[in-house]
């Protein structure tokens, strides 16, 4: 199963959200792990039209995701997939 | 005149509350730290506080409090259902949450909320959840007849709720203008007359118009106020019929906020800018300018307040009234407060963050 890591600025928000082992087989899958488990994660990482938060960033196995509307990048049972926040803003 | 004992402000770095004892103002509470929160409300009906929460990263949020800050609970900010589009093309989220209103007495569990990119949202559950108010956003004006101003996209920033209908409405659109409803948003009317869009190729659009706050005189809900990209402009009439009440050689012509006395439907303040270009102090000192007559003459207030070196302007939703007490907050993070209907200020503080909202509370 892919291993999930999260940026420690979601944390503020979800306090019990820490690494874990993802059991879906696409991103759009995990995300809605994580929303039974978390409710309201998806509308802190999507926008209401499921497009990927302009700042927000998704790695698999460190190389950015290519498809930010429709999450289709695909990722192995070994993978490491990190959800984190854009650097920017003062 | 009584003054209400509580002061909310949304910054740029979080809600601060402050509250009035023993003769000065004291931060009761501070929430969502480092967060800007574009609205600070309180609800009058209920006491509820809420802050409009704008996350660079994580999006727009909403949330509430029932004891005064010590805790909070997050609900469903306003969302656009799928496939909406700004205009063709553009997907509709929701990118700042510009306006908040109770819906009146008569519907306890009523909310408004204006947003960028230009929808207007209703409650009626008390806010648990909002509903994207579909005859506004299909009005065959938005999509080529609205458009940016002050920010991106089209925001709706001023919802006005007349107390004798509360399904009697007025929407302060940037830009659009002002829009009326007097059947609790099924339909709408434009009432840009007699404004003026020196912006545009055609002043007299019928829409377009930057009204950067539209109030209404809580004494007589018929009298319209509103500081407009191209001075202030005055209505008598329900907003059918607007006359510029500007000062042509200023200080009162440009600026973003304005407030109506509680208790008197000619008196109102402004709190001038230099230029649409510019956007600073003018002549680098902080004055409110306030009229007791209905717009035809001005005084400048000035006693307590910087008068040199000064670039603070205040936005749209920074200046409040209260009975005899007006405040405000600038983008330089300055909070002023007068007791004497803004005849004279002092500091309440000097190093907030960017001040977005100043609202007065029980």
């Amino acid at each position: 199963m892919p291993t999930l890591k999260f940026t420690y600025a979601l944390k503020r928000f979800f306090p019990g959200l820490e690494k874990t082992q993802a059991k879906g087989s696409s991103l759009s899958q995990i995300i809605d792990e994580l929303e039974n488990k978390f409710p309201r994660f998806r509308t802190y990482i999507l926008d209401e039209q499921g497009r990927l938060r302009q700042h927000v960033n998704i790695f698999i196995d460190g190389n950015m995701i290519n498809d930010r509307i429709e999450l289709s990048d695909s990722f192995s049972e070994n993978s490491e997939i990190y959800i984190m926040q854009a650097l920017s803003g003062g | 005149m009584f003054m209400k004992s509580t002061m909310l402000l949304g910054t740029r770095k979080g809600f601060i509350a402050y509250n009035f004892q023993n003769g000065n103002w004291k931060v009761e509470n501070l929430s969502f730290e480092g967060i800007p929160v574009s609205i600070a409300y309180a609800d009058p009906r209920n006491g509820n506080w809420w802050a409009c929460l704008d996350h660079g990263h994580w999006g727009v949020k909403l949330h509430y409090s029932k004891d005064r800050g010590k805790t909070w609970v997050e609900t469903t900010a306003p969302a656009f259902p799928e496939g909406e589009e700004v205009k063709d093309g553009v997907p509709a989220t929701t990118r700042y949450i510009w306006a908040m209103s109770q819906g009146g007495n008569k519907y306890p569990s009523k909310l408004w909320v204006g947003t960028d990119p230009g929808g207007l949202f209703v409650s009626e559950d008390g806010g648990k959840d909002f509903q994207l108010v579909e005859s506004l956003w299909k009005h065959p004006t938005r999509k080529t007849g609205w458009f940016g101003g002050g920010r991106d996209l089209p925001g709706i920033h001023s919802i006005v709720v007349d107390p004798r209908d509360e399904n009697h409405i007025y929407i302060g659109i940037s830009c659009a203008g002002v829009f009326e409803t007097t059947d609790a948003g099924r339909n709408w009317l434009i009432r840009n007359k007699g404004m003026r869009a020196d912006f545009l190729p055609d002043p007299n659009a019928e829409t377009g118009h930057d009204p950067h706050l539209l109030v209404a005189a809580p004494t007589d809900p018929d009298t319209l106020w509103q500081q407009n990209h191209c001075g202030i402009f005055y209505s008598n009439d329900g907003a059918k019929n607007w006359q510029e009440v500007s000062q042509p050689e200023g200080p009162a012509r440009f600026g973003f906020a304005i407030a109506v006395a509680d208790d008197n439907s000619n008196q109102a303040w402004v709190a001038p800018a230099n230029s649409d270009e510019d956007r600073t102090a003018v002549k680098g000192a902080l004055c409110i300018c306030r009229t007791d007559d209905g717009g035809k003459t001005w005084k400048d207030f000035r006693k307590g307040l910087p008068q040199e070196n000064c670039f603070d302007i205040v936005y749209r939703h920074a200046l409040a009234s209260s009975g005899d007490s007006l405040a405000f907050g600038t983008t330089t993070g300055n909070l002023f407060f007068s007791s004497d209907r803004g005849e004279s200020w002092r500091v309440l503080n000097n190093y907030l963050p960017m001040v977005y909202s100043v609202g007065f509370g029980e």
